[in-house]
C-alpha cells in the first residue's frame, strides 16, 4: 500500500509538472515577443514602449537567455513557490492570488454542494419514481441545465431577484446572501452535469442482474434502489470529478466577473485584459493543482468504495 | 378445471398473457398459458430463445422488465392472484415465499457487498432474524449450499469467488426464507459442465429434502429429463406440450418436440455417431502442432506468478478430410490452441507444419499464404462481420483481399457460396443485423469457404445456437466436408456435440492435452479420470439408463 | 485467483422477445422518426434558421446592425424592432442576426481545431498502440488536468484578441476530449473479433484501418462533434462576454449580452433576448447529437 501511494504521489507530481511546462509553452512560446506584450499590458499599439525599458524588462525575466535555461530557471523558482510578479502591480503572483483565494474557495465549496444535492436528487428521484411523466419530465432538465450560458444565467437571476423583486443583493462579496446567487448560477452547469452521469449509470444499475436479485429477496424498493443501486452506480461518476471541481473552480472568472466579486475568477479575468502573463500562468497551474489533488483523493479512496478494486490483488480460486 | 384435486396445487397458471412495449407495439411473448404445479414437485418449462419460458418466470415472481405487462390471465398461488397482487403486497411473496436462482451468478451478485450481508438480507427483510442471527443463519445456509469455509467466505466480496462457488451463494438466498417454490432460471448455463452437474445435484438435493417445488427453467431438454418430474415445452409464447417426463420423451405428441428431441445430441446416445469412414491416412498430415506452448502475462501481483500457461505442451495432428474435436472447459486452452495453429497469435516455443512446411514463424507474404488455406469459424457470428457491410460484401471480401476474380466475378461466387450454405439469394443485400443467429452463422461459414481453404477451424460454433439451429449448421459442415474434403479443428465445450462430428477427440486441461483418441474410444473407454468425469457430467444420462 | 478469462465465457442468452427487424423503406422511416419527436424536428429548424442566419442574414433583417438611429434608443421590443433598440438605437434583432455569422465561425473553427488536431492524435494512440500510446495518452492527460476555459485564457493572453484567436483557444481547449473518445472507439473496434476475423481472412493492416476501423469508429467522433458544437457555442460566447472576441462595434452573441449588462435594470431586454437565443442554438444542437448518438447505439 506504502508503494502504491508513493507511486500515485510521483504521478500527481508529474502531471503537475507537465501541466507547468504545457502553461510555459502556451505563455511564454506563443507569442512572438512576451515582453513587449508585458510591457504593453495589452493596451493600444506597441511601439509606444521605450526601447530602454523592453531591454531592462527583458534582462529582468531573463528573456535574453537562450529558452531552455529560462524554462529551467523558471521552474527552479516555481518549485520554491515563486512564480513571479505580476505585471500590472509588481506583488507576487502567489501573493496575489493567496489573498484571492478564499473568497473563491468559499462560493466554489457551496457551489459544489448546491450542484452535488440537486444534481444527485434529481437523478435519484428521476429514476426512483414510478409515474412515468415525471421521471420523464425529470430528466428532461438537465439537458437545458447544460446548455443555458452561465453568465447569462447569472444576469437574469439579478434582473429577477435583485433588481425586480429585490429579494438578494446583485453584486459584491457580502455576507452569506451576496453568496446565494453566484453559487447557484456556478452549481448550475454542474448539477446539470452530475445528473445526466448519475441518472445514466442509476439506469445502467438498475438493470444489473444483481438488481433483479435483491427485488427478487422481497426487500422495499428504497433499499433496493439505495443500498443496491445507488452504491454501485456512483462509482463511475466518481471518476469525473477531478473534471467536476476543476471546472467549478473555471467557472469562477465567469461569475465573479458577472457578480463583480473579488476572487481568484476576478483576477483571472483582468490579468487576461492586461496580458499579464505570470499571474494569467499562476491561475492556470492552480487549476492543474485543483484537478491533480481531487483525483488523487478519488483513486485513494476508491479502493474503500469499491472492493474489487485493491492496490493489492488479493483473488481468492 | 374439472378435476377434484385432493390437495389445491401450489402454482396455478392461468391463461396467463404477457406483453412487451417494444418500438413496433405490442410484442406478445406468453400467449395463455396454462400450468399447474403441485407442492414439492419439480416441473421443467423447456425451449428455445424467444419461447417465453424466462418471461413466464418473472411473471410468476412479479419482476417483469420495464416494458412488460401482464395483459390477461392469473397467478394462483397460496391461495392469493399473484397477477391482481401489488407491489407491497408482492414483497411478502417474493424471496419468503417463492425464491429466485438467476441465471448468470458472475452478475447476479451485488459486487460491493459481503457475501454474508446479501445472504442475511433475505432474512431480515422478512423479519425473519435481527442483524445478528442473521449471521449466523447466513453461514448455516451458505454451508447447507455447498459452500465450503462459510465463516470466512461471508466476509468475501462475489469477485473473490469462483462462478460454481456464486451459484452457491445464490442458493443460499433463494433458500434462505424456506420458500414452497424456488424458479430456477436457467441455473447453469453459464457455468462449467462438471460445475453445472454439481450445482444441479445439489439444487435438487435441498428442495427434496425440504419438500420445495421447483420450477426449473432451461433450453437443455437433457437437463429437464434428468431433472424434472413433468416436462412443459413452450414455443412462441405457447405451450405445446405438457406432460410426464417419461412420456414427453418416449412418445413426443407435438412436431416441435419432436424436432427439439431429435435436436438435443446428448438425448440420442442410442444414435450411433455419423457412419462416416475415417479417411485413409494419407503420408503427410495436413497440419502437425508440435509441443506448442503459449504463455500469457499476469498483472503484477505478490505471490503470485508472472505469466500462466494457456497451452502447455500440446501437440497433435490433423488429416485430410478429417475432423479433430477439442474439448475442454473455460480456460482450458482450447480456444487459444486454435489461434495459434491459424497463427493469429504466435507460440512462445513449439512448431507448427501445415501441408508439410513449417510455418510457426511464417511472416508477411508466407503468412498471407496461409490465410488461403486455412480459416475460422466463430462462436459468435455476429461479432465477427462488421456491422456496417452487406452480406455479399463480407462473404467476398476474402476474394477482394487476394484480388480473385472481378467485381462481377465476386458477386457471382458470392451467390453461389450463399447457395451451397443454403440460404436464399435475398440475404445478400442484407446486413447482419437482419439475420437470425443460424443465418449469421452459415453466412460465416461461406465466407470461410470463399477461398476453398484445406483447413476449417470452428471456434465453439454452434454453441451461441438454439439447438434445433445447432443440428441444422452441424449438418451443413459434415455435408461440406463430404463434398470437398475439408479438414476441421472442431472447438467445443459440448462433449454431446463433439461426438456427433469429430473423428477423433482431444480433451484439454488447464492448458495440457490430457488424452487424444478416436471418438469412440473416448466415449467407451476414457484412460484419464478427467475425461470420464466429463463424461458424467453430459445431461440426460440418467434417463438414458 | 478466479479463473481467466483466456476464453470468452459462454453465456446462452435467452433474450425476449426475439429481436425483429423489420426493413421499411429509408425515406419513410426517417419521416416517421421526425414526427415522433417533435423536438427533434423544432432542434432541427432552430439549427437551420441559425446556419441561415450566418450565412445570409439579409432572409431575416435589412436593418443595419452597426449604425443606430440615436432618437430610437433604447426602445423596447416592438413591432418595428422586435427585439428592440440599444444604447445607440441600434436594432438588436439585426445585431444577434449578423452575431451569428462571427460566432458560428468561432464555432465551427474551434470544432474543427479539435476534431482534427484530436481525432489524429486519438487514431494514432489507439491504432499503432505500444509507446505511441504511452506518450499521446499521457499528453492528453495532462491537457486534461488543466480546467478547460483556464487553458483557453492561457490561448487567448498569448495570442491576443479576436473572434478567431478566440475560436483556437476554445479549439485547443477540447483537443483532449476528442482524442480519448476517439481512442477509445478506435480500440473498441481494434479489439473486435470482425477486426481479427478480416487480419484471419489475410486482409492487409492498412486495409482492415481503412475498411473496418475507420468506418466503426467515426461514427461517435462525429456524435462527439455536435455536441461539441454546443459546447462550443458556449465557450465562444463566454469569452466573447468577458471581452475577448471581436472589437465593437461588431457584434457576437456574447459580447451583445456583456453590452446589455450595464442597462440590466431598466432594459432587459438587451441581455435576456440574444442570451434565449444562444440557449435555443446550443439546446438545439445537443438534441441533434443525442438523436445521433442514439441512432449509432442502434446500430451497433
Amino acid at each position: 500500500m506504502a508503494r502504491y501511494l508513493v507511486r500515485r504521489l510521483l504521478q500527481a507530481v508529474a502531471v503537475l509538472w507537465a501541466a507547468y511546462t504545457i502553461s510555459f509553452i502556451v505563455l511564454y512560446l506563443l507569442p512572438s515577443d512576451p515582453v513587449s506584450i508585458m510591457a504593453n499590458g495589452g493596451q493600444g499599439e506597441q511601439n509606444s514602449v521605450d526601447p530602454a525599458q523592453l531591454a531592462k524588462l527583458r534582462a529582468e525575466y531573463g528573456f535574453d537567455k537562450p529558452l531552455i535555461v529560462q524554462y529551467v530557471d523558471q521552474l527552479g523558482r516555481a518549485l520554491r513557490g515563486d512564480f513571479g510578479r505580476s505585471v500590472q502591480n509588481g506583488q507576487p503572483v502567489t501573493t496575489t492570488i493567496r489573498q484571492a483565494l478564499p473568497q473563491t474557495l468559499q462560493l466554489a465549496g457551496f457551489a459544489l454542494v448546491l450542484a452535488i444535492v440537486v444534481g444527485g436528487g434529481l437523478a435519484f428521484l428521476a429514476t426512483y419514481t414510478r409515474r412515468r411523466w415525471l421521471g420523464e419530465a425529470l430528466l428532461a432538465l438537465p439537458p437545458v441545465g447544460v446548455s443555458l450560458p452561465s453568465f447569462w444565467v447569472g444576469l437574469m437571476l439579478v434582473e429577477l431577484l435583485s433588481f425586480h423583486w429585490r429579494l438578494l443583493p446583485a453584486l459584491g462579496n457580502a455576507g452569506f446572501s451576496s453568496l446565494v446567487l453566484p453559487a447557484v448560477t456556478m452549481a448550475l452547469p454542474t448539477a446539470a452535469v452530475i445528473a445526466q452521469l448519475l441518472a445514466k449509470s442509476l439506469k445502467r444499475t438498475l438493470a444489473e442482474p444483481y438488481v433483479e436479485t435483491a427485488r427478487a429477496k422481497g426487500l422495499r424498493p428504497i433499499t433496493v434502489h439505495l443500498r443496491h443501486a445507488m452504491r454501485n452506480a456512483v462509482l463511475p461518476t466518481l471518476t469525473v470529478s477531478g473534471m467536476v471541481v476543476g471546472h467549478i473552480f473555471a467557472g469562477s472568472v465567469v461569475v465573479e466577473t458577472v457578480f463583480s466579486r473579488n476572487g481568484v475568477g476576478r483576477i483571472t479575468a483582468t490579468a487576461v485584459d492586461f496580458q499579464d502573463i505570470p499571474v494569467v500562468q499562476g491561475v492556470v497551474v492552480l487549476g492543474a493543482l485543483v484537478f491533480v489533488a481531487i483525483n488523487l483523493a478519488v483513486d485513494l479512496l476508491y479502493p474503500l468504495l469499491d472492493p474489487r478494486i485493491t492496490a493489492i490483488p488479493t483473488t481468492v480460486r | 378445471m374439472g378435476e377434484t384435486a385432493m390437495t389445491e396445487p401450489l402454482l396455478r397458471l392461468d391463461d396467463l398473457s404477457v406483453s412487451y412495449q417494444t418500438s413496433s407495439g405490442l410484442a406478445r411473448a406468453v400467449d395463455a398459458v396454462d400450468l399447474v404445479m403441485q407442492p414439492g414437485e419439480v416441473v421443467a418449462l423447456v425451449g428455445e430463445s424467444g419461447s417465453g419460458k424466462s418471461t413466464t418466470a418473472h411473471a410468476i415472481i412479479g419482476l417483469l422488465p420495464g416494458s412488460g405487462r401482464i395483459d390477461r390471465g392469473h397467478i394462483h398461488f397460496g391461495g392469493r392472484d399473484l397477477a391482481a397482487l401489488g407491489d407491497r403486497g408482492y414483497r411478502s411473496v417474493r424471496g419468503r415465499q417463492i425464491g429466485l436462482i438467476p441465471q448468470d451468478p458472475t452478475v447476479s451478485l451485488n459486487p460491493v457487498k459481503r457475501i454474508g450481508e446479501q445472504v442475511g438480507e433475505v432474512l431480515r427483510a422478512h423479519g425473519l432474524a435481527d442483524r445478528r442471527s442473521a449471521r449466523i443463519e447466513a453461514a448455516e445456509l451458505l454451508d447447507r449450499a455447498g459452500l465450503p469455509d462459510p465463516l470466512i467466505r461471508m466476509r468475501q466480496y462475489p469477485h473473490q469467488l469462483s462462478g460454481g462457488m456464486r451459484q452457491r451463494v445464490l442458493i443460499a438466498i433463494a433458500i434462505a426464507a424456506r420458500p414452497q417454490l424456488i424458479i430456477a432460471d436457467e441455473p447453469t448455463s453459464a457455468l462449467d459442465v462438471t460445475v453445472q452437474r454439481q450445482i444441479l445435484d445439489h439444487i435438487e438435493e435441498l428442495t427434496r429434502s425440504a419438500g420445495t417445488a421447483v420450477l426449473l427453467i432451461t433450453h437443455d431438454l437433457a437437463v429437464a429429463a434428468d431433472r424434472a418430474q413433468r416436462i412443459v415445452v413452450m414455443s412462441r409464447g405457447r405451450v405445446v406440450e405438457v406432460g410426464p417426463t417419461e412420456r414427453i420423451l418416449a412418445d413426443p405428441r407435438d412436431d416441435y418436440t419432436r424436432r427439439l428431441l431429435r435436436s438435443a445430441p446428448s438425448l440420442a446416445p442410442a444414435r450411433a455417431p455419423r457412419a462416416r469412414a475415417v479417411p485413409a491416412e494419407s503420408n503427410t498430415p495436413l497440419l502437425v502442432a508440435e509441443n506448442l506452448v503459449r504463455e500469457f502475462a499476469l498483472p503484477r501481483a505478490p505471490g503470485r506468478p508472472r505469466t500462466i500457461r494457456a497451452v502447455d505442451d500440446v501437440s497433435f495432428s490433423i488429416g485430410r478430410g478429417e475432423t479433430l474435436g477439442l474439448v475442454g472447459e473455460s480456460g482450458s486452452g482450447k480456444s487459444t490452441t486454435a489461434r495459434l495453429v491459424l497463427r493469429l497469435t504466435d507460440p512462445d516455443s513449439g512448431h507448427i507444419r501445415f501441408d508439410g512446411e513449417d510455418v510457426t514463424t511464417a511472416k508477411g507474404q508466407r503468412w498471407r499464404a496461409l490465410r488461403r488455406r486455412a480459416q475460422i469459424i466463430y462462436q459468435n457470428p455476429y461479432a465477427s462481420m462488421d456491422p456496417r457491410q452487406t452480406i455479399e460484401e463480407i462473404i467476398a471480401e476474402p476474394l477482394r483481399v487476394f484480388k480473385v476474380a472481378d467485381r462481377s466475378g465476386r458477386r457471382a461466387r458470392a451467390r453461389t457460396l450463399l447457395d451451397r450454405v443454403a440460404l436464399p439469394e435475398s440475404v445478400a443485400r442484407r446486413k447482419p443485423a437482419e439475420l437470425s443467429g443460424g443465418q449469421r452463422q452459415r453466412v460465416a461459414i461461406a465466407r470461410a469457404l470463399a477461398l476453398t481453404p484445406d483447413l476449417v477451424v470452428c471456434d465453439e460454433p454452434v454453441s451461441a445456437l438454439d439447438v434445433s439451429v445447432q443440428a441444422q449448421v452441424l449438418e451443413l459442415l459434415v455435408e461440406l466436408q463430404a463434398d470437398s474434403g475439408l479438414s476441421y479443428l472442431f472447438i467445443s465445450h459440448d462433449l454431446a456435440v463433439v461426438r456427433q462430428i469429430a473423428h477423433r477427440v482431444g480433451v484439454m486441461r488447464a492448458g495440457r492435452l490430457v488424452e487424444l483418441g478416436f471418438t469412440a474410444d473416448i466415449f467407451d473407454a476414457p484412460a484419464q479420470d478427467y475425461t470420464r468425469e466429463l463424461l458424467a457430467a453430459i445431461p440426460g444420462q440418467r434417463y438414458a439408463k | 485467483m478466479s479463473e481467466p478469462l483466456l476464453e470468452p465465457l459462454r453465456i446462452h442468452l435467452d433474450v425476449e422477445p426475439a429481436p425483429e427487424i423489420d426493413v421499411v423503406r429509408r425515406r419513410g422511416r426517417t419521416f416517421r422518426f421526425l414526427l415522433h419527436r417533435p423536438g427533434l424536428l423544432v432542434a432541427i429548424v432552430i439549427v437551420v434558421l441559425v446556419l441561415l442566419a450566418a450565412f445570409a442574414p439579409g432572409i431575416f433583417t435589412s436593418q443595419n446592425p452597426i449604425v443606430g438611429v440615436p432618437a430610437h434608443k433604447l426602445q423596447p421590443p416592438s413591432r418595428a424592432h422586435i427585439f428592440g433598440t440599444d444604447e445607440l438605437g441600434r436594432d438588436l434583432f439585426a445585431r444577434v442576426v449578423h452575431g451569428a455569422a462571427l460566432s458560428l465561425k468561432a464555432t465551427i473553427i474551434a470544432v474543427s481545431v479539435a476534431f482534427v488536431v484530436g481525432g489524429l492524435i486519438g487514431l494514432l494512440a489507439g491504432f499503432v498502440g505500444r509507446w505511441v500510446e504511452d506518450v499521446l495518452m499521457r499528453f492528453v492527460d495532462v491537457l486534461l488536468s488543466i480546467p478547460g476555459l483556464l487553458l483557453s485564457l492561457a490561448v487567448v493572453t498569448a495570442l491576443g484578441y479576436g473572434t478567431i484567436k478566440v475560436a483556437i483557444a476554445v479549439g485547443v481547449a477540447s483537443v483532449a476530449s476528442f482524442a480519448r473518445v476517439t481512442r477509445a472507439e478506435v480500440l473498441r473496434v481494434r479489439q473486435a473479433v470482425y477486426v481479427e476475423a478480416a487480419r484471419s481472412i489475410g486482409a492487409r493492416w492498412y486495409a482492415v484501418l481503412f475498411r473496418h476501423v475507420l468506418p466503426n469508429a467515426i461514427g461517435p467522433a462525429l456524435v462527439l462533434a455536435t455536441l461539441e458544437f454546443g459546447t462550443a457555442i458556449l465557450a465562444v460566447s463566454s469569452l466573447s462576454f468577458l471581452g475577448y472576441g471581436a472589437q465593437p462595434p461588431a457584434p457576437e452573441w456574447g459580447s451583445l449580452i456583456s453590452d446589455g449588462r450595464n442597462y440590466l435594470a431598466n432594459s432587459w431586454w438587451l441581455s435576456t433576448l440574444p442570451g434565449v437565443v444562444i440557449a435555443a442554438a446550443v439546446l438545439a444542437t445537443n438534441r441533434i447529437s443525442r438523436a445521433l448518438d442514439g441512432e449509432w447505439v442502434k446500430q451497433r
